[in-house]
């Protein structure tokens, strides 16, 4: 880790000395989470309200039309949660930029995936759970990454040597799990532990209506278990992280407002192999009602046949519904509202969000997380009061 | 940010006359021999700001880098690619169109706090680009075969660059699907076959948005290019005017650059 950070910056020291284009940019917001519920487990902050404070900002360097750095770093200060009082680097890389080929090396993050309520084959970078239980905001990942555009298709290999932990909430911190995560204890399977080396490869390619993407991951997989173990001082959860392969599919289709959706994976190494998919669509209504609105409405079928000796997930068998307004205004106001809903237990999450540009520069984000039904007896269970909704003012520069 | 897009620059073409024709021929004609003396720039780069104006006066600004590849084909028309500087919260978003004559366009939208690659649906023609004045389909290469014309008369032009020029008059009509329009009128002048002004009229045929193309220059000693679109909506009395910065053309940008796959690393 250090030595990629040290590589990174006498790399980025070279090209600021020929100094071309170097672009400033970034954010720093004020938020604050606010709770509706008394907290179950005694440790976690009884506050109706935790502010905190982020920032992220953003350096690009251009040498010529080849080259080119990156550096984004991310940082929040939490008022309760000491484990959400972190930093990372997003990304720190250079990017060599052939045309047909590229090669990136450093930190980086990329995304892969069609679907919109679980991200099913995404699988490069870790997931910064402690900023968002959505699974969209990720660590950086060190990585050489190597991009190959041909007339059949795009084929990108990725080498990662070295893995990035999952973050949890800590015992303050809401949304939060019922035992703390003992980081400082995680088991890897392998006995290189982080410094493992995972392999990525990957194929994409456009036949006419359709985007095709196949994938495969050789390594340690980033969802860890999540074990209770008594150790002095209490119980407490050790993460374990397991050498997995994961095959990766996924497809859109693109039929004029109609968007149909297809993730799909097979993971080996976790208990016994399983499968999971994701399959839905997104049909949007242009400018609804007279107005210069759009609707899209989204549904997506989860199922997932992992057992019980695997890493959790509330994907197991549950249908999502949602609705996504873009007012197309000015200020790109735009509503997403959404539920999932157990398919045996009928345990819904729902979540809101809402974003507004409120001036040049300024933006004003609002999300909710709820829990308005969970069934007695089921995991989900320690969630039923972690009810989140967060008030963001960001500051772009 | 959810519906971006720009695409090449607008090619508009129009009428001209000869003799026996009908109306109709004439029109088609017309926007042929601009198609025609528009062929050959390959490829563009631009930088373009959009101002956007309320009924109050209020403004917003977008800056955004604009790259265009020409493509001559009887099925497909150019691709676009448009990269957004400004404001600051969605920089570095780009969309990605691919126009065809007759099928469906293909539009891919990056997302660079994700770092994820979204195709998006092509049906929305009439939507507004941005939330300016300026819809999508004002915004697409404006291919020949996507309207059918009708030339109605020929005036002096109505811009005060071009006063001293007459301009063919027609109708044309939009045959791709989900148009936000029932017809369009076009000035287009005798001399360079330039479009100097368009009148957008709505389903409901009422007119309601009018262009006026201004300060036209010349490239590579051939290709024309307007400067300044100024919108005006007669509906809301919002305007937009959408300035460019000096065209680059035959370039030598990277065709790569209009692969989705490539839309992650143009920043």
């Amino acid at each position: 880790m250090r030595c990629v950070l040290v590589a990174y910056v006498s790399v980025v020291g070279a090209i600021a000395a020929h100094a071309d284009p170097i672009d400033i940019s970034g954010f720093v917001a004020v938020e604050a989470r606010l709770y509706p519920a008394e907290p179950k487990v005694s440790t976690q902050h009884d506050d109706w309200i935790s502010p905190s404070l982020a920032a992220q900002p953003e350096l690009r360097w251009k040498l010529d039309d080849e080259n080119s750095a990156t550096l984004i770093a991310f940082g929040r200060v939490d008022t309760h949660d000491d484990e959400r009082t972190h930093w990372d680097l997003r990304e720190a890389n250079w990017l060599y930029n052939a045309g047909d080929w590229d090669l990136r090396i450093g930190l980086g993050k990329v995304f892969w995936g069609v679907a919109e309520s679980r991200h099913l084959v995404d699988i490069v970078n870790q997931t910064d759970l402690v900023e968002s239980l959505d699974e969209e905001d990720k660590l950086g990942q060190p990585l050489v990454n190597l991009n190959v555009i041909t007339g059949f298709g795009t084929w990108s290999a990725f080498v990662l040597p070295y893995f990035r932990e999952r973050t949890f909430a800590g015992p303050e911190g809401r949304p939060g799990l019922p035992l703390r995560v003992a980081e400082d204890l995680a088991v890897f399977e392998d006995s290189d532990e982080e410094r493992n080396i995972d392999y990525a490869l990957r194929w994409q390619e456009r036949l006419g209506a359709f985007d095709i993407g196949l994938s495969h991951f050789h390594g340690t997989g980033r969802e860890p278990r999540l074990v209770p173990t008594f150790i002095p001082g209490g119980p407490v959860f050790v993460p374990y992280y397991d050498q997995i392969d994961q095959t990766g599919l996924d497809v859109q289709a693109t039929f004029e407002a109609w968007l149909l959706k297809l993730e799909a994976i097979r993971r080996e190494g976790q208990g016994d192999t399983f499968s999971a998919a994701t399959a839905g669509f997104e049909y949007t209504l242009y400018q609804i009602f007279a107005s210069g609105s759009d609707l899209g409405l989204i549904a997506e079928y989860h199922h997932d046949s992992r057992d019980a000796v695997a890493p959790f997930t509330i994907f197991d068998n549950d249908v999502m519904v949602g609705a996504r307004l873009a007012l197309n205004d000015t200020d790109d106001t735009s509503f997403l509202g959404g539920a999932i809903v157990d398919v045996e237990t009928q345990t819904t999450l729902m979540t809101v969000e809402f974003a507004t540009r409120i001036a040049e520069g300024w933006k004003l984000e609002l999300e909710g997380r709820f829990f308005p039904y969970v069934a007695d007896g089921t995991t989900e269970a320690a969630f039923e009061r972690e009810h989140t909704f967060e008030v963001r003012l960001l500051r772009y520069f | 940010m959810r519906r971006l897009l720009i695409s090449t620059l607008v090619v508009l073409s129009v009428p001209f006359a000869a003799v026996a024709e009908t109306p109709e021929e004439k029109g088609l004609a017309i926007a042929r021999e601009a198609q025609k003396r528009n062929e050959g720039w390959v490829d563009s780069k631009v930088e373009a700001k959009m101002i956007l104006e309320n009924k109050q006066g209020e403004k917003s600004e977008r800056n955004m880098r604009l790259r265009a590849l020409e493509v001559i084909s009887d099925t497909d028309g150019d691709k676009s690619l448009t990269y957004f500087l400004s404001p600051p919260d969605v920089q570095g978003t780009a969309l990605l169109s691919f126009t065809h004559m007759t099928t469906p366009d293909d539009q891919w939208l990056y997302l660079p706090a994700l770092k994820r690659v979204k195709r998006i649906a092509s049906a929305n023609k009439s939507g507004s680009f941005v939330g300016s004045e300026f819809a999508f389909e004002d915004l697409l290469a404006q291919e020949v075969p996507r309207f059918t014309y009708k030339f109605l008369r020929e005036e002096p032009c109505p811009t005060d660059e071009a006063k001293a020029l007459s301009c063919f008059v027609s109708e044309r009509f939009p045959v791709y699907e989900n148009s936000g329009y029932s017809r369009q009128l076009s000035w287009v002048d005798k001399k360079d076959y330039q479009v100097r002004k368009l009148e957008f009229f709505d389903r409901k045929s009422e007119h309601s948005k009018t262009l006026l193309f201004t300060s036209y220059r010349q490239y590579l000693g051939k290709y024309w290019r307007a400067h300044v679109l100024a919108m005006e909506n007669l509906q809301t009395g919002k305007k937009t005017t959408l300035s460019f910065g000096n065209f680059e053309m035959n370039a030598k940008v990277d065709p790569t650059d209009f692969d989705p796959d490539s839309l992650s690393r143009l920043r």
